[in-house]
């Protein structure tokens, strides 16, 4: 197990156990009951956990990175922006791959709002994560609304990124 | 904008405290579709073996991510519990205006974890009385000014420079993103969320 790793499930359960104990505070009850509710959730989450970890890797199998880096070359200008952020939306797979996408398009010679673009659009609408994680936690039409919602910033980003002339 | 709810509704929603289980949605079936066809293209591509060998990595994978899921899940079943419903509605309600979207950009900046802890608070405070304005700012924040996955990942493979400034322009866009979230909503559904 990584450092990084081990870091994220100190400070998760962690906080599990400081919010536990708040409750705990507030009554047994209240305790067993927050929890059996927390069960209850995982228990009916797992399946789709399971089909979009399980899914995910064949999905990134039939998207290769190589053909998102293609997306993101040396285009430049708004037609530039605009395959930067279909491709951040296409790009499969964890933060390694998105970020290691941006960081070849910036050696290949893409533009910094280009790749400021991708890596927004990845971050707000990856399809994978929205599919992965998003959708089995979160009520669906708040996930679709909200990935509506983001479309604009990616193009606000290159547009911030290209005014003041940074990175 | 949402009438406020009469108290024996809200003493009931209270002492309830249950948000609904959800059914098996279209979004699943489209998933579910999505990874047939995928794997079947990688099976007509590499054979069993290639379809094998994507298998069994991702069912460690999914080893790995399942007690920081159970974590998550029971993170967003205390917060439900823990925070008081009318100071959430206040706080982060439909009319909380810029503070709320502030608030929510705050929380998600600063939220631990990864996507198994946001997602399943975020569903928590949705449940709790946040409007999709305030929730919206909070995964945007965690997803783009959350310090862990870009001290973990942007950092050593994009490099300072292009982080902090990718950071400083991401700045404005979850408030940006909370009021268009807003703006939107009540124009599609006037009389409140339907249910």
């Amino acid at each position: 197990m990584t450092m990084s790793a081990l870091i994220i499930d100190i400070s998760l359960w962690g906080s599990v156990l400081v919010l536990g104990i708040i409750a705990f505070r507030r009554g047994r009850v209240v305790v067993v009951s927050a929890a059996r509710e927390g069960a209850m959730d995982f228990i009916n989450i797992v399946p789709r956990i399971a089909l979009g970890v399980i899914g995910s890797g064949y999905i990134a199998a039939v998207i290769p990175p190589e053909i998102i880096t293609g997306w993101l070359g040396p285009d430049s200008g708004w037609l530039g922006v605009l395959t930067a952020v279909i491709a951040g939306g296409l790009t499969p797979g964890g933060p390694v791959v998105g970020f290691s996408i941006g960081a070849v398009a910036l050696k290949v010679g893409g533009g910094s709002p280009q790749v400021i673009a991708y890596v927004v659009a990845w971050a707000l609408f990856a399809f994978q994560r929205l599919i992965l994680w998003e959708i089995p936690f979160m009520p669906a039409r708040f996930v679709w609304f909200r990935a509506a919602v983001s479309v604009p910033f990616p193009f606000l980003a290159a547009a911030l990124a290209m005014a003041i002339g940074k990175p | 904008m949402k009438e406020p709810a009469p108290a024996d509704e809200l003493a009931e929603a209270e002492a309830g405290q249950r948000r609904k289980r959800k059914p098996v949605g279209w979004s699943m079936i489209f998933i579910a579709v999505l990874v047939a066809v995928s794997a079947t293209l990688v099976y007509r591509r590499d054979g069993i073996d290639g379809v094998l060998k994507i298998l069994t990595h991702d069912l460690w994978l999914f080893g790995e991510i399942l007690p920081r899921v159970l974590a998550g899940c029971l993170l967003g079943a205390f917060i439900t519990e823990i925070l008081p419903h009318e100071k959430v509605s206040r706080s982060l309600g439909p009319n909380s205006g810029l503070k709320g979207l502030l608030i929510g950009t705050a929380f998600g900046a600063i939220l631990p974890g990864g996507p198994f802890t946001a997602y399943p608070v975020a569903a928590a405070l949705l449940t709790v009385g946040a409007d999709f304005g305030a929730t919206i700012a909070m995964v945007v924040s965690w997803t783009l000014i959350g310090y862990g996955r870009a001290v973990a990942w942007e950092l050593p493979i994009l490099g300072t420079d292009f982080t902090l400034w990718r950071i400083v322009i991401s700045l404005p866009i979850p408030i940006l993103a909370g009021a268009l979230g807003r703006f939107v909503y009540v124009r599609m559904y006037p009389k409140g969320e339907p249910s």
